[in-house]
């Protein structure tokens, strides 16, 4: 339990992560699963940005001539979540234009109207 | 000689395989969502064993509600919750394992980073680590960034443009009622004042922060989102006969493939010549001038490019659908 106090802000991303998951799995309406989706992301870039802290050190950038490891925080994690950043708008707004075409094809954004819609089409 | 298996089709596995397949619906008109006018049939006992697999169990109040389905959802809601629930603790028990936060001997706080930290302003000539290792060590990874951008936003233009080109007029049709042009608001004078002293401001801004990604916090990616933001406020105030004087899809083409092909050219030069030890002949500069640190500068301008166009692409394809 101590240690869930000591790595708070993973635990938080954590249960981001959860309340995310739980919202693509239990609601019907597409719109709010993508909402899920991006709840899901922003869970990840917490636990990344998280990761590359180091208490008491500077930002990354070279200041005043200083190049010594221990001024500075941890890089990588920083350029690990501006590719997930990018990623995510980019699956976001493909989801949204699927979301779109079904929605004009079908008149529902509920996932169960729309499955009973196919299958009645399907059927003929 | 063993026995031959003639009832090869009829085996438990094809069933299962034909059932993962989507060929065969083990719940067809046992348990299925009808609508209210069809009472649906024996739907009673196929309820609660064996149903998890088939995700359209549920249905909408609208329609008739079997008591197969009402329990069914109710089986399917406990277990979802039960299973999010198990998620979280299985990895909240993961973080109480995990290095503590902040901590400067982290196994994370490796080699790489010392690296980028000591040699990269000598290397690459950028005062912002992140930048001089994502455009320069990493280049390619952000290249592969701007190009799903690009991909993204081709994508969504093909999904939502796709009965245009079909000629049929019930798509004609719908496609003219969703282009909402016509019902805007035409000259909102507060909107455009605003607009007038904002816009000016805010492109000004994202130009900076384009332009000294490789200086201070920023870089084309968030300069990019900027400059993009600023030119949906101008389309909003000023509608979109001013934008298309000077942005149409044709422009969005050519700046965006201008973009990743001198990104792909520059960068597969430099690293051929670093890979063999050739000198590149691209001046680093003095760190901290803002003509520095080789080909990042570029390089910042043209993911700039690409993220302002591809936002800007995104708003207009998703508002009318099309540029």
């Amino acid at each position: 339990m101590e240690a869930l106090f000591i790595n708070l802000e993973e635990t938080v991303s954590i249960i981001l992560f959860g309340i995310g998951f739980t919202m693509l799995l239990l609601h019907r309406n597409l719109i709010k699963k993508i909402m899920g989706m991006n709840i899901m992301d922003t869970a990840v870039y917490l636990f990344l940005a998280a990761k590359g802290y180091i208490k008491g050190r500077m930002v990354p950038i070279v200041t005043e001539g200083i190049q010594d490891v221990s001024a500075y925080i941890n890089p990588v994690p920083s350029g690990l979540v501006l590719t997930g950043i990018v990623v995510s708008v980019s699956t976001t707004a493909l989801m949204l234009a699927l979301t779109i075409r079904l929605y004009e094809r079908y008149g529902s954004l509920d996932l169960d109207q729309i499955l009973m819609r196919a299958k009645e089409e399907e059927r003929g | 000689m063993s026995r031959m298996k003639n009832n090869y089709e009829n085996s438990r596995f094809m069933r299962f395989k034909r059932w993962v397949d989507g060929e065969t619906d083990l719940l067809l008109n046992t348990m299925e969502i009808v609508p209210a006018k069809e009472p649906a049939a024996g739907e009673r006992e196929e309820a609660s064993k064996d149903s998890f697999g088939e995700k359209d169990g549920k249905n909408p109040p609208v329609f008739s509600e079997g008591r197969g389905l009402l329990y069914f959802r109710r089986f399917y809601q406990a277990v979802s919750v039960l299973l999010c629930c198990g998620i979280i603790l299985v990895l909240l028990w993961t973080v109480a394992y995990l290095p503590s936060f902040g901590n400067a001997g982290n196994p994370d706080n490796n080699e790489v980073s010392a690296r980028y930290i000591e040699q990269g302003l000598q290397e690459t000539g950028a005062v912002n680590i992140v930048t001089g290792m994502i455009l320069d060590y990493r280049a390619f990874d952000t290249f592969g960034e701007s190009c799903v951008l690009f991909i993204a936003s081709c994508c969504v233009l093909v999904l939502l443009r796709i009965d245009a080109a079909d000629g049929d007029k019930n798509a004609r049709k719908r496609l003219a009622e969703s282009n909402d042009r016509i019902y805007e608001p035409k000259n909102d004078v507060i909107l455009q004042k605003c607009a007038c002293v904002l816009v000016p401001l805010i492109l000004v801004f994202g130009i900076y922060i384009v332009l000294n990604g490789h200086l201070s916090p920023g870089g084309g990616f968030s300069g990019g989102a900027v400059l993009g933001s600023g030119l949906i406020l101008y389309l909003n105030a000023f509608g979109f006969e001013k934008t298309q004087r000077f942005f149409t899809e044709k422009v969005y083409r050519r700046v965006t493939l201008c973009a990743l092909t001198f990104y792909c050219l520059a960068k597969s030069y430099s690293f051929f010549t670093g890979a063999n030890h050739l000198e590149s002949g691209i001046p680093l500069g003095t760190p901290g001038a803002i003509l520095s640190s080789g080909l990042i500068l570029p390089l910042n301008i043209c993911v700039g490019l690409v993220v302002a166009c591809t936002m800007y692409a995104f708003y207009t394809l998703f508002r009318k659908g099309g540029m």
